[in-house]
């Protein structure tokens, strides 16, 4: 089944679904949900990069004779970039614990003590 | 946030489940050189059998069961000997897998090519490599659940 | 000595995270074991980095390669071998920069030994000092796109934790919230383009990758995403709002590991645009937005600075103008890449020699503003006055170093800014008058910081302190020491150390390419 360019497109919708939701949310979960769209997108990307067509997973362990596999640098790439949002959202929602603990409020408008 | 915990039915199930969840994740820690795996997606399983604990049983009901001391220092051991693992083969190049194609008895048997019934006893120090990051990841994120939930239990540093 | 010479890249790597490890385990037994620890460890780095850039200067413009995991292949590689693993690449301007970090991190531990004497936590911010170091060494050494971007995540979990560190104090916890988004998004279009490249050439090795790219249209939409990412994270104007709260925000010693931060985001794009892309992009139209970059970063930084009255963000936005100037040279040198001026190569030293310089004069300021906040209890300038009777020392080290920064003669500060003044003004003459205003202006600015905190009439809340201990002293004669030998003997510097790092990225792409793929 030829599937065309259907994974880049929703590659690049998440990408922008998740700058809009940065740019123009109040709440601060909101901002943190917005940057882990934008990293499901680019991780969708990624690893649509590697697909062949009719290629099976490269796994030699069980694999029939003499099939063609996908690419597997881009899992690689694509396993490491899950494990370093994994850190990165845990950070910004530790922030935000501290942040909601301190001003008493999640609005982004409202933490703005340091100006200038 | 409902710190009692949840209902006598998920309360009952996890009893029963969170064992199964944590042998699987160690099947997928152990078997990370043959199958899709590993040590970062095992360890992950293992921790959300921790966050599940955490749901059902409420901080409360977790709040003598855990020492969140024992769960740094673990995951500091498996930091430090993943480092160390890598330090094995410095003669060469660091990260130089030593123990791969050797005929040693700790996964020292020769890597076969091409497609295969998977032989456990090969690659060297990769499956070795995978239950150190398996540690920390899984006692890592244990940590991070339980200090984002309950609160650290040390002071607050100044 | 030549197998610590062979290992010194991954090395410069290993240590500072085997300490970063260990530091939590070695703190259990003792505040003295801890520092010795991390005290060897820092010595140690040093010398390494000295080791290396010696080797590296000697080989006069061959770069050095440490295969990570095998010595499987010999380089360079003969016909049609492609490399397959990580390679490390070091070259004159990846040897400059890690000799910058080197002692902005040898400085940094042993202030921060003092600093930290009284106070509880230091395992942890030791931790993160010491992963922080190995993401920045890791940042410059390697040649792998893909492991550029893991050291760069790093680096911003790492510079996001130390400057929220503080949890009592809120307005650091906000600050930490904005620096952490800023820099994920900085990675995440970062990834974003390393992706493009790959799924369009198949490498992710760099010098792969510059033998086989060409400047098509996916190639553009990469380098503008890359040069979006890299720009935000080192704080160029209109992407700076973090800059300021960051390192007015963290822990004093940390501020000047943070400059080292965001220089190296400076140098992977100098590496991005100077021996990735190379000769296939239209250099001028590139130099030209790096110059226009540079002209607002440079203008909007001091003008900030004249309206602060907290003296860390004072000497924050100090530091973030003089990013500019980094930015002012190598993009002159950029812009007129295409017709090899001389005056090109020298305003290419001057911005990288100005990188060293800054990092030496930054750290000084932030070291002094730490002492003066400890010692005065606050750090509002309104409430502080009169220091400088008691504290004599901290209050000349305070202005050798932002004279220095103004570029003042005899300071290295002026050896070179004297270098971007001449380039820029062949080139335009408006780019050295702008550039020499804000010199003008942030002299200004340090008199007016230095007036509010060291002089006027001894005011009784100060009438107990004095000057800091000989540990916090130390680190500071240390870099007023390297201000001054920088500014008396500029010339012996730039030839040996500034000369080999500007030509690298001048002339040396093919070096770089035929060192891994050979002729």
């Amino acid at each position: 089944m030829n599937i065309g360019n259907l994974p880049f497109v929703v590659a690049a919708l998440l990408v922008l679904f998740g700058l809009y939701t940065f740019l123009f949310k109040r709440n601060l979960i909101k901002l943190v949900i917005g940057i882990t769209l934008i990293e499901t997108g680019v991780n969708l990307f990624l690893v649509t990069l590697g697909y062949r067509t009719n290629g099976i997973s490269p796994i030699y362990t069980f694999a029939p004779e003499a099939q063609k596999m996908v690419l597997p640098t881009p899992q690689a790439l694509t396993l490491t970039s899950i494990v370093i949002g994994l850190a990165t959202t845990a950070l910004l929602l530790s922030f935000a614990v501290f942040i909601h603990r301190h001003y008493g409020t999640l609005d982004v408008r409202k933490v703005k003590e340091l100006k200038g | 946030m409902k710190n009692e915990g949840m209902t006598v039915i998920v309360r009952t199930v996890t009893r029963f489940v969170y064992g199964m969840i944590i042998l699987f994740g160690f099947y997928v820690i152990m078997h990370g050189h043959l199958t899709p795996g590993g040590g970062f997606q095992g360890g992950a399983v293992v921790a959300s059998a921790f966050a599940l604990l955490l749901v059902a049983f409420g901080s409360s009901g977790l709040k003598g069961h855990v020492n969140l001391h024992w769960l740094q220092s673990i995951e500091e051991v498996g930091a430090l000997s993943f480092l160390a693992l890598a330090f094995l083969g410095i003669g060469t190049a660091f990260f130089y897998n030593l123990l791969a194609n050797s005929g040693g008895f700790l996964f020292g048997a020769s890597v076969p090519a091409g497609p295969n019934a998977g032989v456990f006893a090969a690659g060297g120090l990769v499956p070795l490599m995978n239950w150190a990051v398996g540690l920390k990841v899984m006692t890592g994120i244990s940590a991070v659940v339980i200090i984002m939930l309950i609160g650290s239990s040390k002071e607050e540093t100044e | 000595m030549t197998a610590l010479t062979t290992h010194a890249p991954i090395l410069l790597i290993a240590l500072p995270l085997l300490g970063a490890f260990a530091t939590p385990l070695v703190g259990k037994l003792g505040r003295g074991v801890r520092n010795t620890l991390i005290g060897l460890i820092v010595l140690a780095v040093a010398g390494l980095a000295a080791l290396l850039a010696v080797d590296v200067f000697a080989a006069s413009g061959v770069p050095t390669i440490y295969e990570l995991g095998g010595g499987t292949f010999t380089f360079p590689l003969s016909g049609g071998q492609v490399p397959i693993r990580i390679l490390f690449e070091v070259d004159g301007m990846s040897a400059f920069m890690g000799l910058i970090a080197a002692l902005i991190a040898l400085t940094g531990a042993f202030f921060s030994f003092s600093y930290w004497k009284e106070r509880s936590g230091g395992n942890l911010y030791f931790s993160l000092f010491l992963m922080l170091t190995a993401g920045i060494f890791g940042m410059v050494l390697t040649g792998d796109m893909f492991n550029f971007f893991v050291f760069l995540e790093i680096t911003s979990i790492a510079a996001a934790s130390l400057v929220g560190f503080r949890i009592w104090r809120k307005q650091s916890q906000e600050a930490g919230f904005k620096v952490m988004a800023m820099y994920t998004l900085s990675g995440l279009f970062v990834l974003l383009a390393i992706g493009l490249l790959y799924g369009q050439y198949g490498h992710l090795n760099i010098a792969t990758l510059a033998n086989s790219i060409q400047g098509s249209l996916t190639d553009m939409i990469a380098l503008g995403l890359l040069l979006t990412g890299l720009a935000m994270k080192a704080g160029a104007v209109p992407m700076h709002m973090w800059a300021p709260d960051a390192y007015g925000e963290a822990p004093a010693p940390m501020s000047a590991v943070l400059v080292a931060n965001s220089q190296a985001s400076l140098y992977g794009l100098f590496r991005i645009l100077f021996t990735l892309f190379g000769v296939t992009i239209s250099t001028g139209t590139m130099g030209w937005i790096l110059i226009v970059l540079a002209l607002l970063t440079i203008f909007v930084g001091v003008t900030m600075a004249l309206i602060q009255s907290d003296l860390k963000r004072l000497v924050a936005f100090g530091a973030v103008s003089q990013i500019g100037y980094m930015l002012l040279g190598v993009g002159v040198g950029l812009a007129v890449m295409a017709a090899r001026p001389e005056y090109g190569l020298v305003a290419m030293q001057g911005g990288i020699f100005h990188m060293l310089n800054d990092a030496a004069c930054v750290g000084l300021l932030f070291f002094a503003s730490g002492a003066v906040i400890q010692a005065a209890g606050t750090r509002d300038l309104n409430q502080m006055g009169g220091l400088g009777h008691q504290m004599k020392w901290t209050s000349i080290f305070f202005a050798i170093g932002a004279v220095a920064l103004a570029g003042v003669p005899p300071f290295n500060g002026f050896a070179s800014k004297f270098l971007i003044y001449e380039a820029s003004f062949k080139l335009s003459p408006f780019l050295a008058v702008i550039a020499v205003l804000s010199s003008i202006m942030l002299l200004a600015v340090f008199v007016k910081a230095f007036q509010a905190a060291f002089l006027g009439p001894r005011s009784n809340a100060s009438a107990h302190v004095s000057d800091p201990s000989p540990g916090m002293m130390l680190p500071m004669v240390a870099l007023v020491l390297v201000i001054i030998v920088f500014g008396l003997f500029p010339g012996f510097f730039v030839d040996h150390i500034v000369t080999p790092a500007a030509k690298a990225l001048w002339d040396g792409r093919d070096a770089y390419i035929n060192a891994v793929l050979g002729g």
